[in-house]
């Protein structure tokens, strides 16, 4: 041992006594450059999407929802086609416009003469949103079954592990695309809510529930070594009812455990979003993602590509961005995990 | 281990299959014998699948499901064969390098660029290399070797095969290149906190030495399991995305038209055929187990 290793290092805060854990953990957030980096760059990225109607009425001046084939837009005092003659091949059929970086059509046009810029605006607020609140379900669901089986053991546990690893056994996307391909033929009539085929609801659903394994058996492990600590023996010894110790001994253990998946969940929600959406099983026409832009880019890959570019790397920032503030959300709730 | 090892012979895999047969097809084909009560029905498609060998397809009639998997089951080996091999040394490239030079800029770099891996989308990744490498800079000294896309069989030249398979291989290992090397890195970097570590630090041992015999030894069995699923899944169709993208028609595209379709008997090939790779991964997982870790060999 060094003497480097007994002093402490200032940058980093002191846990002082009777500091909650979530307070700790902001303070060491507070003081990551990389954790704010990131979170920056997310809110700009949300901002942007959330702006999309502005965008598109003030900058882009058209809508992104509606094809655009005939039109025309001027730039530099030039009047330019949306749809130009192709230039390539045969010279027969129309390639949409080619990124202006003006802004109208700043990142082009798809093949219905749409701008690109506005739809990937608007695309994003679907893929966050699709994202954020299949995260909800997923931890919502998980929690619920991961402490349910946990907390009340015996044949509650059996039933629910059961069904975790039945879900578990099917490979992730093919279980989307199963579930994708049977729930989007139909509409589906649940009581008084009824989902159409293109209803955004449907893949928030599908994304929700096929991760839910993943998150609600360390939910499960967790609350089975909770419930044989200390705390929670002294206080069953106490005689405290089990309902008590459920929400206030294990609930806000549980907790930190389910933050620290938040950031992740949502990274990995957004790539699978875009990939069912890319597979034209996600988010249905005339909505847009950053993965049906991506396929709408597909067959102009060779003459347009900004089309399919610009989504991905719109998708790739959001989720490194998450993914890094994940980092950081583990590293700062639960050290022992020092970056993993 | 079991359980995950065997979801064929779990029943949660046939019912995905007979669920999705019974909402649209059994309505309309009461000839292919749906009105039979469901076991009669999966055990006489089992007996077809397996004994006889003749199950048919229900959408495209009269064409035989089994040789259809065996077409598409040597492009999907090609495909994930060739990336495992990429993803377990470019990871284990990653992770040592990355915890040997610990928190210096080799460390960062490798880190930030697992992490930009691990954030692309598999599928927009190989759009991004097919316009690299066949559109914009295929006339370059660079990319003008790489053919058309399309799977080339091994036999009518390995070479060819090669070829068309390599950024493909690259595409589908990135993803992979960036979790296991993070993964790696973070064992590796616990390892060197292990008191085995200390002892082969101290009795003198090369860095070299203690790194690549003891900590990543150690460190090697989470990296495996993890490999065991992977790979397994990947065989059994999960690489459909980098299929889809490079024009490969192996499995992954098989198993997703034969879903778009709710072609019942091509489902239940291709899942068979799924639950067979990830049962022989399994088994292969637990022998490399036993290689690497003394300590499973006792019992």
């Amino acid at each position: 041992m060094t003497d480097a290793a007994l002093t402490v290092n200032p940058a980093e805060p002191k846990p002082r006594v009777g500091q909650s854990p979530m307070r700790r953990a902001w303070l060491i957030l507070s003081r990551d450059k990389a954790a704010i980096g990131a979170f920056v760059v997310l809110m700009v990225i949300v901002l942007a999407c959330l702006a999309a109607p502005l965008y598109a009425k003030y900058v882009a001046k058209s809508d992104p929802f509606r094809s655009n084939l005939s039109g025309s837009i001027e730039i530099d005092g030039k009047a330019e086609k949306i749809m130009q003659a192709s230039t390539t091949g045969l010279g027969l059929g129309v390639t949409p416009i080619g990124p202006t970086w003006h802004g109208q059509y700043m990142l082009g046009a798809d093949n219905q003469g749409r701008d690109v810029a506005a739809r990937l605006l608007y695309g994003g607020r679907n893929s966050l949103l699709i994202s954020s609140a299949a995260t909800l379900i997923c931890l919502v669901l998980a929690a619920t079954i991961g402490i349910s089986a946990g907390f009340f053991g015996g044949w509650v546990d059996m039933v629910l592990s059961r069904i975790l690893e039945v879900l578990w056994a099917f490979p992730v996307y093919l279980l989307a695309i199963s579930l994708s391909i049977v729930l989007l033929s139909q509409t589906i009539v649940l009581g008084p809510i009824e989902i159409s085929s293109g209803s955004l609801a449907l893949p928030i659903v599908i994304i929700g529930i096929i991760f839910v394994p993943y998150i609600a058996r360390p939910v499960r492990g967790r609350v089975l070594s909770l419930r044989e600590s200390e705390f929670v023996l002294a206080a069953r010894g106490l005689g405290i009812p089990r309902w008590r110790i459920l929400i206030k001994d294990i609930l806000p253990n549980v907790t930190t455990t389910l933050i620290v998946y938040i950031p992740i969940m949502m990274a990995l929600n957004i790539v699978t979003e875009s990939a069912l959406s890319f597979l034209s099983i996600g988010v249905q026409p005339p909505e847009a993602s950053w993965g049906t832009i991506i396929q709408d880019g597909q067959g102009l890959l060779y003459t347009r590509p900004m089309v399919a570019l610009a989504p991905g790397i719109a998708i790739v920032l959001t989720v490194l961005a998450l993914n890094v503030l994940g980092d950081s959300v583990r590293d700062a709730l639960d050290p022992r995990t020092k970056m993993r | 281990m079991i359980f995950f090892a065997t979801p064929g012979s779990d029943p949660a895999a046939r019912i995905a299959g007979r669920n999705a047969a019974q909402e649209t097809v059994q309505a309309i084909r009461k000839d292919f014998g749906f009105d039979k009560p469901l076991p009669v029905q999966y055990a006489i498609m089992m007996k077809k699948l397996f004994v006889t060998r003749d199950l048919t397809s229900f959408v495209n009639r009269g064409l035989e499901v089994v040789p259809q998997v065996m077409r598409a089951a040597p492009i999907t080996l090609s495909l994930v064969f060739g990336a495992a091999v990429l993803w377990v040394f470019g990871s284990i490239a990653v992770g040592v390098l990355a915890a040997m030079y610990r928190d210096t800029v080799i460390d960062k770099g490798l880190m930030i660029l697992a992490l930009i891996g691990v954030s692309m989308p598999v599928f927009w990744l190989g759009e991004l290399m097919n316009l690299v490498s066949q559109s914009r800079f295929h006339d370059t000294w660079l990319f003008s070797w790489v053919p058309g896309l399309g799977y080339k069989p091994f036999f009518d030249g390995p070479w060819m095969w090669f070829k068309t398979l390599v950024i493909p291989w690259f595409t589908l290992a990135a993803l992979y290149i960036g979790i296991y090397g993070r993964v790696l890195r973070a064992n590796l970097v616990e390892a060197y906190q292990e008191d085995y570590v200390r002892t082969a630090r101290a009795k003198g041992l090369s860095p070299g030495r203690v790194m690549l015999r003891h900590a990543l030894r150690m460190s090697m069995i989470p990296f495996v399991t993890m490999f065991g699923l992977d790979f397994g899944v990947l065989v059994g169709g999960a690489a459909l995305l980098t299929e889809v993208v490079f024009g490969l028609n192996g499995v992954g595209r098989l198993t997703y038209q034969a879903m778009l379709n709710l072609d019942l008997p091509m489902i239940l090939a291709t899942v068979m055929y799924a639950s067979f790779f990830v049962v022989v991964t399994n088994a292969i997982v637990d022998i490399i187990y036993v290689v690497i870790d003394p300590r499973v060999r006792g019992h």
